[in-house]
């Protein structure tokens, strides 16, 4: 096992960058994603780790060995297919031995770590089985296990949920998480799915456009988004963008939505953005949940404003309101006895405590 | 129209439609399957069927004014005549052996061309790939002259003789069956994902384990079709062969045939027919047991498999 080091990452082809020079240190046995929407770079990123693509600059270091220039097969890293890539004319067994065969491993050895494998992904009693024999979910099991029993530095995924349905994806992704617990390999897992992301991830990369927007845990990802694209991007329904202006009024700032709705900034951030007041493309970002109906206590920071509901869409545990601001549409998150109907006024409640302020021409978060 | 009738209209899903039907659609489209399919083989069989009962006539029934499609005076003299001349024999030996080097060559030449130029990307495989067709596009018949006259031109430097000797075929059929096996075979390997290789080289295979550990299994379709083509092609050769061997003891079957039963003005039919029946059997008898693979290779790519 061991860390994996990217130093100035770039990919060309030809007069295309498709990774614009990324630096990452993931460390031993830590579980990393990398997540992003088609073309961000994050595939191609996976590719150069396992050393299928060349890379146009920068170095790649396994364990503290720069691999640059190993094939992948000296990498000693292990990789599992968005289709799953089974070589359809062997069994389970042999699909998983393949491998270790050809480095000449001991035969008693290969039986031995392919029955703890499939003993790992409950595969035991498929193992005579032809890859056409098998379900989707199935097929994922052993491709998982021809990476396992290799025993790599490193594990790559690239997207392997993608072809399952919805519940076998959130199964697989538990068993996902569930052997990593078990065999601890350092992992880079790539998808565009940000559920998927957030879930199975120790540290969360989110790429967009061939650079890294953010690195950090999901949770810091969720909070305190560094910018406009990652907030965007994690937790869905998504953040909404509001435009708005800051305002100084009596020795306290305000957002101000459009001339009837402006709301105070909470007094511990007076200080972060007095000097963003009167400036121009700011916009309010609030996420859902954030917006709920309004209830007798109010905690500080807590503000009701009142709004006409364009479309109510219930949940079963929530229903999500949608109402316009300045010509945007908004999304809250209310309870469903809360009595929302669509065409009618509604009282809400915003709670700036969990606000954020984005400059919308750098895209940064302020 | 009344009331009640409109409403009984209205009420009635069973109501037939007028305007079609599925299986009317069907059964016309058999009958005119069936039409064209019989028109289709009996245009194919009656040249073997017609091969068939003359080769079971005497000379003197196959010359006779009568009925040429019926025999009054069945013989197996002919294959008789036949299977005991040691000359067709030799021709016979010799086009087994020709084609079974010749399938052998092109597969061990055309495979790994294929393998290369589909997914070893380098300079001009694209190219090369194309161009490896386009000779294919070129006819035995523009070749012929040519070829002989290098064949001329390196006995005279070299002194070894390559006209009149029946391994000559052997570096001359592969310039036929090559280039269309690679080209088949390319399009095969295309259909096998990219991600097979790649998991291939993964696991730790050289480019040569990627290609005889998983290529060869996995496209073996592919190949079985690839190989009666090339089986097809050199047993059925007639020009080259014609060109490039003369002696009795040097040519194949098809030369073979038409050089020794043809003397002259005189024409040995019946033995003439009955060495083209016994001369179709080996490609028949491979087509009858590899004929779904040999479908399976030709469509390979028509649908996600």
């Amino acid at each position: 096992m061991a860390g994996v080091t990217l130093r100035n990452i770039v990919k060309r082809y030809g007069d295309v960058e498709a990774v614009r020079g990324i630096n990452l240190d993931i460390a031993d046995e830590e579980f990393v994603v990398l997540v992003g929407p088609s073309g961000c770079g994050k595939s191609t990123t996976l590719r150069m780790i396992a050393g299928l693509e060349d890379i146009s600059g920068g170095d790649i270091a396994i364990d503290g060995d720069v691999v640059n220039d190993v094939p992948p097969k000296d990498r000693d890293i292990a990789m599992v297919f968005q289709n799953y890539a089974l070589y359809p004319h062997m069994n389970v067994y042999e699909n998983m031995s393949f491998g270790l065969k050809l480095k000449r491993t001991p035969k008693d050895e290969i039986d031995r770590r392919v029955k703890q494998a499939a003993q790992i992904l409950d595969i035991t009693e498929l193992l005579d089985r032809k890859p056409k024999q098998l379900s989707g979910g199935q097929r994922q099991r052993v491709a998982m296990g021809r990476a396992i029993v290799r025993d790599p530095k490193v594990f790559l995924f690239d997207e392997p949920l993608s072809n399952l349905d919805a519940k076998l994806r959130v199964q697989m992704r538990t068993e996902i998480k569930k052997v990593h617990q078990k065999v601890r390999t350092t992992t880079v897992y790539v998808t565009h799915d940000q559920v998927e992301a957030m879930t199975l991830a120790d540290r969360v990369v989110v790429m967009n456009g061939g650079l890294i927007e953010q690195v950090g845990s999901p949770n810091d990802l969720y909070h305190s988004p560094a910018t406009k694209f990652v907030a965007g991007f994690i937790g869905s329904p998504a953040m909404n963008f509001i435009p708005c202006q800051l305002e100084q009024a009596a020795g306290a700032l305000r957002v101000r939505l459009n001339d009837k709705l402006s709301l105070p900034v909470p007094a511990d951030r007076t200080s972060r953005y007095t000097a963003h007041v009167g400036k121009a493309n700011l916009l309010l970002g609030l996420r859902p949940e954030h917006i709920t109906e309004t209830r007798p206590h109010s905690e500080p920071n807590q503000h009701d404003f009142d709004m006409t509901i364009d479309v109510v869409e219930p949940m079963g545990m929530e229903t999500l309101v949608y109402f316009t601001i300045n010509g945007i549409e908004v999304c809250g998150r209310v309870n469903p006895n809360a009595g929302a109907a669509a065409a009618k006024p509604m009282k809400l409640r915003a709670d700036l405590s969990n606000m954020h302020l984005i400059d919308d021409t750098t895209g940064k978060v302020l | 129209m009344t009331a009640a009738a409109m409403a009984s209209d209205k009420s009635a899903p069973t109501r037939k439609v007028q305007y079609g039907s599925m299986s009317r659609d069907r059964a016309w489209a058999l009958r005119w399957s069936y039409f064209f399919l019989v028109i289709f083989a009996a245009f194919f069989l009656l040249p073997p069927i017609y091969m068939f009962i003359t080769s079971l006539k005497t000379s003197a029934e196959i010359s006779a004014a009568t009925n040429p499609w019926w025999v009054y005076n069945p013989t197996l003299s002919n294959y008789a005549e036949l299977l005991t001349k040691p000359e067709y024999l030799t021709f016979f030996k010799n086009s087994v052996i020709v084609s079974v080097f010749v399938v052998t060559i092109t597969m061990l030449i055309s495979i790994p061309a294929a393998f290369a130029l589909s997914r070893m990307r380098f300079w001009g495989s694209a190219t090369l790939a194309t161009g490896v067709f386009l000779t294919y596009l070129v006819p035995d018949t523009l070749l012929f002259i040519p070829m002989f006259k290098m064949f001329a031109v390196f006995h005279e430097i070299t002194g070894i003789q390559l006209l009149n000797r029946w391994w000559v075929l052997l570096v001359v059929y592969p310039t036929l069956t090559v280039p269309f096996c690679t080209w088949i075979m390319i399009g095969y390997f295309a259909s096998i994902p990219k991600e097979l290789d790649e998991a291939a080289i993964i696991d730790g295979a050289s480019w040569f384990q990627t290609l005889t550990r998983i290529f060869v299994p996995v496209a073996l379709p592919g190949i079985i079709a690839a190989t009666i083509f090339a089986f097809t092609v050199s047993w059925a050769q007639f020009l080259y062969p014609l060109a490039f061997t003369t002696s009795v003891d040097q040519l194949v079957l098809p030369v073979g045939i038409i050089t020794t039963l043809i003397r002259g003005d005189v024409f040995a039919w019946g033995q003439i027919m009955t060495g083209a029946l016994l001369g179709a059997l080996p490609p028949l008898i491979i087509y009858a047991f590899l004929m779904d693979y040999y479908i399976a290779g030709l469509t390979a790519g028509a649908t996600k498999g």
